[in-house]
């Protein structure tokens, strides 16, 4: 018994420790962000092209099949009331509400988030940063707030564009193949959605971008120097990307209803 | 103490220990300037340790080093990075960043640090790789060099920014015999010519013997023996004799500690 709690106070212990540096983290990159933009821009420009430009593809091709599939089921499942006209609506609000910001943050991480975490964790582990701090070059301000902010910016643009591709595949698959009236697709999207249902969306995949860029630099600059250590810690940044993204989801959801 | 003493570095009753383990207890030693001073000593002492304590990536338990007469531990981190611009520092894999070529990878600490022009600095860079042999290899990735060849790079990169004092990490390792005997020479002019000061970290006992002034060989977290290499060949302690003339019996002991071989083999001590 006395080991059980020795053991929960342990775990609990460490675990606020842990966040209570989290959080430090995250402060001291934003301590430094004014500067890295003001005089190093070009460091995020390339950051953002690394993050978001090469996310691109795989954010549209599943941007594109999760619109189509909402068109599939909004259709046929809004057939059953008669009420098949209303699909672009479904999947508009489907779509800004909840889908683009959690599937592409959870992409993200997975694509961007990893690479991310992988690189910082081996330049660890092959002494580019130990150099660096030797050349006096502060690492987390010429490595990571670059990267960090390049993920903050990235997101919300690949939100968009997630959402924008997946209203196409809908359009496609229930306009042009299944055979709503394209009329009625847009005017029901139109009338149902209205601007604080794009401020939601907006505000989650800005969340989304801080946590998800945060957790990636943050596992990496925290990896175990070695190949063991950099994996794991890649591991951990999609495992723990997923869950914040989630649990975010639901509380923001919550207050913003 | 003033800038300008003798001893630019001054190690004091140094205790570093890493968990349980004992690296240094009690460690003394002065580097004198001007002077190539070289860290001896078997693998496992501590001797990259010991840099990284020079150079505050690591923070000593006990004691105390001064830096020109400063004791760096109260140093703030903005004063610590400006003390480290005066310092070059050779790692023993050459930490070049992977992501930048040979050329922005030695033009790196001059990007960061000065606002010279791009004229200017594409003329230091290139001056320093050809010092080191490689500006031919200007715009390779560190990715396809060899081993020596980047330990070169980062070479020339450690000296772009002339500093005060230049520190080697094993910086002979891996290198053929041409290159080895180029680099010797180089750390040996610039040294002179330049009027920096060199620690070399190092267990090449031949080599260190014809670059250094002054050596200490470092053996169970302590100075063993110091002086000029001449007189660590010729000194009577059992550890120096060991080290400096390469033998297998002595009192540091080539084996980790272990069980009992025999009964290891035979599986006696898993009964």
């Amino acid at each position: 018994m006395r080991a059980l709690i020795r053991d929960t106070y342990d775990t609990v212990h460490e675990f606020v420790r842990t966040f209570g540096a989290f959080q430090l983290f995250f402060l001291r990159l934003l301590r430094h962000s004014p500067r890295i933009v003001m005089r190093r821009p070009g460091l995020v420009v390339t950051q953002i092209y690394n993050s978001g430009a090469l996310s691109l593809v795989i954010i549209m091709v599943c941007g594109f099949f999760v619109g189509g599939v909402l068109g599939l089921q909004g259709y046929s499942n809004l057939a059953r009331f008669n009420a098949e006209d209303s699909v672009g609506a479904v999947v508009a609000l489907a779509l800004l509400k909840e889908l683009g910001p959690v599937i592409t943050a959870l992409l993200f991480a997975g694509r961007a988030g990893t690479a991310l975490s992988s690189e910082i964790g081996l330049m660890k582990a092959t002494d580019q940063l130990s150099a660096m701090e030797m050349m006096a070059v502060n690492p987390v301000r010429r490595i990571l707030v670059p990267r960090f902010l390049g993920g903050v910016v990235a997101m919300p643009f690949l939100v968009a564009i997630f959402t924008c591709i997946g209203l196409f595949g809908a359009h496609i698959v229930s306009v042009d193949l299944l055979g709503v009236d394209v009329g009625a697709f847009w005017q029901q999207m139109q009338a149902s959605v209205d601007i604080n249902d794009v401020r939601e969306g907006v505000i989650k995949s800005f969340v989304f971008g801080v946590v998800v860029s945060l957790l990636a630099v943050w596992e990496g600059y925290n990896a175990i120097p070695t190949a063991e250590g950099v994996g794991r810690a890649t591991t951990r940044t999609v495992v723990i990307s997923a869950i914040a993204v989630l649990i975010l989801d639901f509380m923001i959801t919550a207050v913003m209803l | 103490m003033d800038g300008t003493s003798e001893n630019l570095i001054e190690i004091i009753d140094l205790k570093y220990s890493r968990g349980s383990r004992v690296i240094f207890e009690d460690l003394n030693l002065t580097i004198k300037r001007g002077e190539i001073t070289a860290l001896m000593g078997p693998s496992g002492t501590g001797k990259t340790t010991l840099l990284r304590l020079i150079t505050r990536q690591l923070v000593p338990q006990q004691g105390a080093i001064y830096i020109n007469g400063v004791d760096i531990a109260t140093l703030t981190q903005q004063e610590l990075y400006q003390l480290r611009q005066q310092f070059g520092m050779l790692f023993q894999n050459g930490a070049l960043l992977t992501d930048l070529n040979v050329f922005e990878n030695v033009a790196f600490p001059l990007r960061e640090h000065t606002k010279l022009t791009n004229r200017l600095i594409r003329h230091v860079v290139l001056t320093k790789l050809h010092a080191v042999g490689l500006r031919g290899a200007a715009d390779m990735m560190p990715a396809e060099l060899s081993g020596g060849m980047a330990r070169r790079v980062a070479l020339a990169r450690a000296m772009v920014m002339d500093p005060e004092i230049l520190i080697y990490d094993e910086p002979f390792v891996g290198l053929d015999p041409i290159s080895m005997g180029v680099i010797v020479r180089l750390v040996r002019r610039m040294n002179d010519a330049l009027g920096i000061t060199s620690i070399v970290v190092s267990h090449d006992v031949a080599e260190v013997s014809t670059v250094a002034d002054r050596s200490y060989l470092i053996s169970d977290g302590k100075v063993a023996a110091s002086g000029s290499p001449d007189e660590l060949k010729t000194a009577n302690s059992e550890v120096v004799r060991q080290f400096m003339h390469g033998m297998a019996d002595g009192p540091v002991a080539f084996h980790f500690e272990a069980p009992n071989y025999a009964e290891q083999l035979l599986g006696r001590d898993s009964e």
